[in-house]
């Protein structure tokens, strides 16, 4: 079964008198385990998607299902639920919380949404930043560590729940190439390892080829989808 | 709770300076609020027993209409041999009554063969007096400390204008119930320390000396003053009173008798109730200072922490976890203000206590401040701090649970 399902999706913005249509009637299917790539340029409609897709924005027509649940009207107190329990977020800016030190915020996610008892939420922890390679670093704060490390810890956040599914919205984007690459490398790596899916979007053509399959948005509608096998249909 | 309160306080920590001056202006507001109720109170507290254990006593029955003649002293308004005994019965039915005194009330002419002045005198039982109002001996600032026959206490303020001393021979002249004049030699046993308040100023002899004078066979009692074996059962042992002696009725079916506490009595009950109204007041404005201050710092908070706010609802946080995380943070700011003040509080009265402060209160000199901080004050002070601080947290604290992840994400 797909993990997501995606049928004539549209989203509008209304500003004022004059609407956007930030994504055009997409429909696309995503497998489960897959390391997905959404490129464009900018107003492309890549974050709208994502959103669409996590739980933080709601459709204005279209159906979305994500792991068998049609996620395109979730609000509120059951969005926040469905995120917890499915979607990992990596963001662009890293987004870590300032007070806690490296471990506690990835272990944020397992004592604050999921309750997950002390024992558990410490291997699970400590097992994650070992694979990221951030164990050495686990006790200090987000200011006294690079920015390539602060992404990585984003990643093991992200990963911590066992999620189907982790969203990152240029996660590449303050990175240099190198360091952008090194991350690339983990998610790919964690992606085997936990047979969790990534989207992410970028513009960065390089990292774009990391991929297993590459999804080309326009003005909102999808001008091509290629894997690493070649193009595909759409 | 505890990982909510954990990350509470490192967001607090987070702006160390702006966490102190908000908790420093909690703390201040606490110490004024908690000095300022231990000195009034013990002014208070000190006026009240000074009046009440000193002539007043806790509270005092008359026959009906008596005490809106008081001025007069009338002594057609006594009770008689029957009303006594229904009052005495009624004293024996109230067990919070430890003490009464029972005193005939009239006025005279004070003479010491030069000059003559009016003067208002008590007939009193000089043992029940002392068990009623225990303070009256230290009263007597000169002579005997007690009441015998023959003798008379002069008010001190008459016998420095009649220039009379321990000892002197004085002539007191009194009319009767029946308007016949009567006098008798009195010798002065003692000076009487002056004492606010009706009655403060009167002087004091035997009760059969009072009878002597005005020719009364049988005793007719002005008033009779009773004493509660705790201050604080005062309005228990008042109604209790009420409800049996306002059942006696006379012939035309009104109250035979009266009943007053001593704050009816005494004009120093209204600056006890300017004191609670000042008090109020002070609290009135703690809890401005606390609300402003909290109210002020968790809308920075949020403010600042919108991207933040955006990040952990985005991973899944539930809007009430986000609500109680601001508030706990409110919460947590409420607590260590309202802690660090009673600390402080407790230390400046304890410094205030053992600096032995002393004040003057009319004629009364050199009393000494005796202030004190009871669990009560402390408890309700803190409990109004931590609540105020929790209410105007509930605000900003809504706010950020209510907020869009994916706009507050986009916040710059």
């Amino acid at each position: 079964m797909s993990l997501i399902v995606a049928e004539n999706l549209s989203k509008q913005y209304i500003s004022g008198e004059i609407t956007i249509d930030a994504l055009k009637g997409l429909s696309f299917e995503i497998e489960p385990a897959s390391f997905i790539s959404f490129v464009g340029p900018s107003g492309s409609g890549k974050t709208t998607l994502l959103n669409l897709i996590g739980c933080l924005d709601t459709s204005t027509s279209g159906m979305l299902r994500v792991s068998g649940t049609d996620v395109s009207q979730l609000r509120g107190k059951s969005a926040a639920d469905f995120r917890g329990k499915n979607v990992g977020f990596i963001f662009q800016d890293f987004n870590l919380l300032p007070v806690l030190t490296v471990y506690e915020n990835v272990e944020y996610p397992l004592l604050m949404v999921q309750d997950t008892p002390l024992g558990e939420r410490r291997s699970r922890v400590l097992s994650l930043l070992d694979s990221v390679g951030m164990i050495e670093q686990k006790d200090k704060y987000p200011d006294q560590i690079s920015g390539g490390q602060k992404q990585r810890v984003a990643v093991a956040r992200a990963l911590v729940t066992n999620p189907k599914l982790v969203l990152a919205d240029e996660p590449t984007a303050n990175l240099d190439h190198k360091t952008a690459y090194m991350v690339i490398d983990i998610m790919k790596k964690m992606k085997d390892e936990s047979k969790t899916s990534f989207i992410f979007s970028t513009h960065d053509q390089k990292v774009v080829g990391e991929a297993e399959i590459i999804y080309t948005l326009e003005d909102g509608e999808l001008a091509g989808k290629s894997g690493k096998g070649g193009d595909c249909h759409v | 709770m505890f990982n909510l309160m954990r990350i509470a306080i490192r967001n607090l920590m987070r702006h160390k300076r702006r966490t102190f001056l908000t908790s420093s202006l909690i703390t201040v507001g606490v110490v004024f609020v908690l000095v300022f109720i231990a000195l009034s109170g013990s002014f208070k507290n000190m006026m009240v027993s000074q009046i009440t254990d000193s002539f007043l006593g806790h509270i005092q029955i008359h026959q009906k209409g008596y005490v809106a003649s008081i001025d007069t002293l009338p002594l057609t308004m006594n009770m008689g041999a029957q009303a006594i005994k229904k009052v005495k019965k009624a004293i024996s039915d109230v067990p919070e009554i430890e003490a009464y005194s029972m005193r005939i009330k009239f006025g005279g002419m004070f003479s010491n063969f030069v000059e003559t002045s009016n003067i208002r005198l008590n007939g009193v039982y000089p043992e029940e007096e002392i068990k009623t109002v225990p303070l009256f001996s230290e009263r007597i600032m000169e002579g005997k400390k007690s009441i015998t026959r023959g003798e008379i206490l002069v008010p001190e303020l008459l016998a420095k204008g009649m220039k009379v001393k321990v000892g002197d021979i004085i002539v007191i002249v009194a009319t009767n119930k029946d308007g016949s004049v009567n006098g008798k030699q009195f010798k002065v046993g003692g000076i009487l320390e002056s004492a606010t308040g009706p009655g403060g100023r009167d002087g004091y002899i035997h009760i059969d000396d009072a009878l002597e004078v005005l020719r009364m066979d049988d005793v007719a009692i002005s008033e009779i003053a009773l004493r509660l074996n705790n201050f604080t059962n005062l309005d228990v042992a008042y109604n209790k009173l009420r409800n049996i002696l306002l059942k006696e009725l006379n012939k035309a079916g009104k109250p035979v008798f009266e009943v007053h506490t001593w704050e009816k009595l005494s004009p120093f009950y209204n600056i006890a109730r300017m004191i609670d109204i000042m008090t109020l007041s002070i609290k009135f404005m703690l809890i401005a200072i606390v609300l402003i201050s909290i109210m002020n710092v968790m809308i920075m908070a949020v403010y600042e922490r919108i991207r933040e706010i955006g990040t952990i609802a985005a991973i899944g946080t539930l809007p009430k976890k986000i609500l109680s995380m601001f508030l706990i943070e409110g919460f947590s700011l409420g607590v260590l203000g309202a802690l660090i003040g009673n600390v402080l509080g407790i230390l400046i009265v304890y410094i205030l206590n053992i600096s032995k402060i002393t004040f003057d209160f009319g004629r009364q000199t050199g009393l000494v401040l005796e202030p004190a901080v009871n669990f009560s004050d402390i408890f309700t002070i803190s409990t109004i701090v931590i609540i105020v601080s929790v209410l105007a947290s509930l605000q900003p604290a809504f706010k950020a649970s209510r907020m869009e992840p994916i706009k507050a994400l986009r916040h710059v």
